[in-house]
C-alpha cells in the first residue's frame, strides 16, 4: 500500500515539472532577497546555500515536541518542500512543548495545523501532510522523495524503524531523543559514519524505560534539540561544516552541559548496515508509548 | 567608466541596508572570477557600508565614482 499524500496548495504559485518536482523557487525577488538576508550575507551560504536550501526536501516524522521546531526553522530558513507525518490530533498536553500548534488548534490534525502554522511563516513553502504513523508498510514510499529525514518519534520502534529504512533506501537523517531535562542526537549519512542501530542494536524492553507520560520532558528541550536537527539538516543541503556524524551529542539541561561523544566506527558487523546483514527486511517492534524520548 | 571593462551592473538605490549589499552579492554571484561590476548606489550608509561589506567578501574594489547628485558608482572586481 502507497502513502497517501493530502492535497496540498502550493501557496507560492510555482508550477510543478511533470515528474511531480517544484521549479526552481528562487526567483531573486527584493522580497526574497529581503527573506533571506540573513542567510546571503552569510558568506558560507550565500545565494548559492539558499538556492539549494529552496530546492531542498526534508521529511519530518513527528510533529511533536522535536519536529515542531525542527519544522518551524525549516520553513523560515525556505526549504522549499517539506514533509511531515504524523497521525495524532492537537491535545491539550501537547502545548507545554510542541509550539508549531495553538490552542485554537486542539483537536485539529498536528500535520494540518504544523502546515497552517509553516505556511504563515513562509509562503515560499510547499509543505506535504501525511497522516499516518510510520510503519514497515509505509516508510520506504514517505521517505523516497526527499533528500534528509528528521526523526521527531516519540517512541524506540519508530526510532529503529526510521534508522533501518534510511540504511536501506541510503538516506541521511537526524536522530533525536529527549526526555526529563535531557536531550540526544546524532546524524547518520550512508558510508560516514555508524548508524543508530549500530550504536543501540535493538530497542529495549518493554516498560524498562519511562514513557513521556510518567517521566515528563521540560518544554523548551524540545526547542533546542529540534532545533539542532533543524541545523543539520540545512547543513546538509548546503554543505556546510561538519555534521554529527559518527558523534551522539548529549545535553544535560540541569548541568547545562553539552558533551560529543565519539561514537566506534561502523565495523561492519552491524544487523543492518554492515557487510552482511541480518535485518533485510522492515520490522514493526511492539509499540511502547512515548518510550524514552 | 571608460577605464574598465564592465562586465555587469546592479542598481541598489532602491533598496535599503541589508538588501543593498544582498542585492550586490547576488549580481556578483552571477559573474566570473575576474569580472567587473559596477554598482550604482546612494551615499550615506549604502555608501559607507557595501565597500566594506564586498571587501570582507574578499572582492576587489577598483573605484569609487561620485555623481555629484547623491549617488556613487562602485567598480567591483570578483574574486573567487
Amino acid at each position: 500500500m502507497g502513502v497517501q499524500k493530502e492535497a496540498n496548495t502550493d501557496s507560492t504559485g510555482n508550477t510543478s515539472r511533470p515528474d511531480g518536482a517544484p521549479a526552481s523557487r528562487w526567483t531573486a525577488s527584493n522580497e526574497q532577497l529581503e527573506r533571506y538576508s540573513r542567510h546571503i550575507i552569510l558568506k558560507e551560504i550565500g545565494v548559492k546555500g539558499q538556492k539549494k536550501l529552496l530546492n531542498a526536501k526534508v521529511l519530518i516524522i513527528g510533529a511533536g515536541g522535536l519536529g515542531a521546531p525542527a519544522a518551524m526553522y525549516l520553513a523560515a530558513a525556505g526549504v522549499g518542500t517539506i514533509g511531515i507525518a504524523d497521525a495524532d490530533e492537537v491535545d491539550l498536553s501537547n502545548l507545554q512543548r510542541q509550539i508549531i500548534h495553538s490552542t485554537e488548534d486542539l483537536g485539529k490534525a498536528k500535520v494540518l495545523s504544523a502546515k497552517e502554522t509553516m505556511n504563515r511563516m513562509n509562503p515560499d513553502v510547499q509543505v506535504n501532510t501525511y497522516r499516518t504513523f510510520v510503519s514497515a508498510e509505509n516508510i520506504m514510499d514517505l521517505i523516497r522523495d526527499y533528500d534528509f529525514i528528521i526523526d521527531g518519534t516519540d517512541n524506540f520502534p519508530a526510532k529503529f524503524l526510521i534508522n533501518d529504512a534510511c540504511v536501506m533506501a541510503g538516506k541521511p537523517f537526524s536522530h533525536a531523543g529527549i526526555i526529563r531535562f535531557k536531550g540526544q542526537l546524532m546524524t547518520y549519512v550512508p558510508g560516514k559514519g555508524p548508524c543508530y542501530r549500530c550504536v543501540f542494536k535493538n530497542p529495549p524492553p518493554k516498560d524498562a524505560v519511562p514513557t513521556c507520560k510518567q517521566a515528563g520532558v521540560i518544554g523548551a528541550m524540545g526547542g533546542v534539540i529540534g532545533s539542532l536537527q533543524a541545523m543539520e539538516a540545512i547543513k546538509y543541503i548546503t554543505g556546510v561544516g561538519e555534521l554529527l556524524t559518527g558523534y551522539l551529542l548529549t545535553f544535560d539541561a540541569i548541568k547545562m552541559d553539552f558533551r560529543k561523544i565519539r561514537l566506534p566506527k561502523a565495523d561492519g558487523s552491524c544487523a543492518v548496515c554492515g557487510t552482511q546483514p541480518p535485518i533485510t527486511e522492515l520490522i514493526d517492534y511492539e509499540q511502547t508509548e512515548c518510550g524514552g524520548i | 567608466m571608460a577605464e574598465f571593462q564592465v562586465d555587469g551592473s546592479v542598481d541598489i538605490t532602491d533598496v535599503v541596508c541589508p538588501v543593498t549589499f544582498v542585492k550586490a552579492k547576488v549580481a556578483l554571484e552571477e559573474l566570473e572570477d575576474g569580472q567587473i561590476l559596477s554598482i550604482h548606489l546612494n551615499g550615506g550608509e549604502p555608501v559607507q557600508n557595501v565597500p566594506r561589506s564586498i571587501k570582507e567578501e574578499g572582492h576587489q574594489v577598483l573605484k569609487l565614482i561620485n555623481r555629484e547628485d547623491g549617488t556613487f558608482d562602485l567598480i567591483v572586481r570578483k574574486v573567487e
